[in-house]
């Protein structure tokens, strides 16, 4: 019972690993630009989370609306401010843009919330539920099944609509989405807004089951990057099954090996992909 | 070949000036800045190798560094030799780790190698942090008093000066000869597009394993240095993100791909951070790393050519005249 309990608990938090890696697949498909600071954004949701609800007294719902807002309004303020200048310029800026950005965020956050673990107070998802003597809290499970009705969402929104076939369409050819009356930048600004915003409501739905630190942000950052490198890049759907596999393989190995090897694993795991299947499971060679 | 172009007078001026800095400001303080700003500007010179004339972004420099700083505390801890016997080793171990990661990354596009990079760091710091071999989490320490010189263990700030001073020639004459020679060119030819390179027969993921393999070399000395003169290694002092992140930042400040860039970008940055460690009150606060980030993003966002390209844009005629000349 207690592995079915680490299984589950496992794919739980590997849907919230899908949910924001999605938004790092999404930059990646749209503008071949990996985003060092994404983690960051999913750091400043869960801060997001913490002052609407001490401030404002906002239920799960209002909060998680209120980071995916904030987020996404961070994202085209830093795709215009930023990115839009650097992403013709050279490979050095490029990086360098978003991993300044990932220090700047990340060491502002240490700054004003000190490093301490932080926890949301007591709300409507606290508690824990028994699921035929699967003891689960409440919060995680809301979280997760939210983190993978979300991904779908993003990934219908991608595959079955105008706007994804508009933003699919800047991705593929920029010059002739332009001839066909599409504004590339309006689209790859909606990227940078639903990726930042996908980050920033994962951030929400995390801080509600985990405590978490300014810290996270680099170690999500880096999850992101063996989800995408798993799923292959540019692919939503991708990043689902591989959130899911690495949030899986982590609780396991914390299980079996220990809790500090958990990362050490899913990094391993990493370095394996970049030998033997570079361009993903899911990804085309 | 720009940069050979810069005239022998100025070439001598500064090392004139490098070489009586400790002299002229003898107090320990201001020593061990010279120190410090020494040590950067070789680590992020290596850096510049792969980083700059290849256009490879790395960020996560910090393995090299710490792997050089590990070996030489690890021999004295396991068999009491000096730590200079661990110096060739951290080179060798260097070189063969850059060609475990650039064998597969360099056949991808410039970002994965970067990703790449930023993992293995870290994954290297995760897991010397919980192996006992290497002291895991406390780290490791060198000879607290020195037997001789061969400990590289000084009281005084003035040798590891000149040691280091020393080690920056090395690294920049190397860089140089790199520059001028066909490997130069190659480099350069690969950071202005890969295609095109390619197209024109020069051995793309040769030549960028050949500098990474450089550079890693040049980075691992910088750790060993450092671990001789602290006397102390420790997975974050050695492999953590903040050591990858000051080699770039030295780099990009000064011109990432300039044979002076991490010189001038060393003596901007060391000085600031030294300040603002002063007024701020140790690593704690963080302020240095707002400040870092806040500059690397001007940096990108506004002149990803480094302050000597601001300079050479803003004074022309003066560098048409020193071609001329």
């Amino acid at each position: 019972m207690v592995f079915v309990q680490v299984i589950t608990g496992g794919l739980l938090l590997g849907a919230i690993y899908a949910l924001f890696s999605s938004g790092l697949t999404l930059i990646w498909g749209m503008m071949n630009f990996i985003n060092f600071a994404h983690g960051e954004f999913v750091m400043l949701g869960m801060y997001v989370a913490l002052l609407v609800m001490v401030w404002l007294a906002g239920g799960p719902a209002i909060f998680g609306i209120a980071a995916a807002v904030a987020l996404a309004a961070l994202g085209i303020v830093i795709y215009f401010s930023l990115i839009r200048h650097v992403i013709r310029g050279p490979m050095l800026a490029q990086i360098l843009s978003t991993f300044g950005l990932a220090l700047l965020l990340r060491y502002s956050a240490f700054w004003i919330f000190s490093s301490n673990f932080r926890s949301l107070p007591p709300n409507a998802l606290s508690g824990t539920i028994n699921l035929g003597g699967v003891f689960l809290p409440v919060a995680q499970l809301v979280a997760g099944v939210a983190a993978i009705a979300l991904t779908i969402a993003l990934h219908l929104l991608l595959t079955q609509t105008t706007v994804g076939s508009k933003l699919l369409a800047v991705a593929e050819d920029r010059t002739a989405a332009m001839l066909m009356g599409i504004r590339p930048d309006r689209m790859q600004a909606l990227a940078w807004g639903l990726s930042a915003g996908a980050a920033g409501i994962a951030g929400a739905l995390m801080a509600t089951a985990y405590p978490w630190s300014p810290s996270v942000g680099e170690t999500f950052g880096l999850i992101a990057f063996v989800v995408v490198a798993l799923g292959g890049f540019g692919s939503v759907l991708g990043s689902l099954y591989a959130g899911l596999i690495i949030g899986l393989i982590q609780a396991v190995s914390a299980y079996w090996l220990g809790a500090i090897y958990k990362d050490i694993v899913v990094y391993g795991l990493f370095v394996a992909l970049l030998w033997f299947r570079p361009q993903g499971l899911m990804g085309k060679a | 070949m720009k940069n050979l172009a810069v005239p022998h007078l100025r070439l001598v001026l500064l090392a004139a000036a490098l070489l009586a800095y400790p002299l002229v400001f003898s107090s320990a303080f201001y020593r061990d800045v010279g120190v410090t700003f020494l040590l950067a500007a070789i680590s992020a010179s290596a850096w510049n190798i792969v980083g700059g004339y290849a256009g490879q972004v790395s960020v996560g420099h910090s393995m090299f560094f710490g792997l050089g700083a590990y070996t030489p505390l690890l021999f004295y801890t396991l068999f009491g030799w000096s730590p200079i016997a661990g110096i060739p080793v951290g080179i060798v171990l260097s070189v063969v780790l850059a060609v475990v990661i650039g064998m597969p990354t360099f056949r991808l596009t410039g970002h994965y190698f970067s990703m790449a990079t930023i993992a293995v760091a870290e994954l290297i710091r995760i897991f010397v942090g919980t192996w006992d071999f290497v002291g895991a989490a406390i780290g490791l320490q060198g000879p607290a008093v020195a037997r001789g010189w061969w400990d590289l263990t000084f009281r005084s700030e003035l040798p590891y000066y000149y040691v280091f001073l020393a080690v920056l020639a090395v690294v920049l004459v190397t860089t140089a000869i790199v520059e001028s020679r066909r490997f130069g060119f190659y480099l350069r030819a690969i950071k202005a597009s890969e295609r095109a390179a390619r197209s024109l027969g020069v051995p793309v993921r040769q030549t960028k394993l050949k500098a990474l393999a450089l550079s890693a070399a040049f980075t691992s000395v910088a750790g060993s240095l450092y671990a001789c003169k602290t006397g102390f290694i420790d997975p974050d002092s050695g492999f953590g993100i903040l050591v990858s992140v000051q080699m770039v930042i030295v780099a990009a400040l000064g011109g990432a791909g300039m044979l002076f860039g991490p010189l001038l970008g060393a003596a901007i940055l060391i000085p600031l951070q030294t300040a603002t460690n002063t007024w701020f009150g140790g690593g704690g606060s963080g302020l240095t790393y707002i400040l870092y980030g806040g500059i690397i993003v001007l940096i990108a966002r506004f002149e990803p050519g480094g302050l000597f390209e601001l300079w050479h844009r803003i004074w022309p005629q003066r560098r048409s005249r020193a071609h001329a000349a």
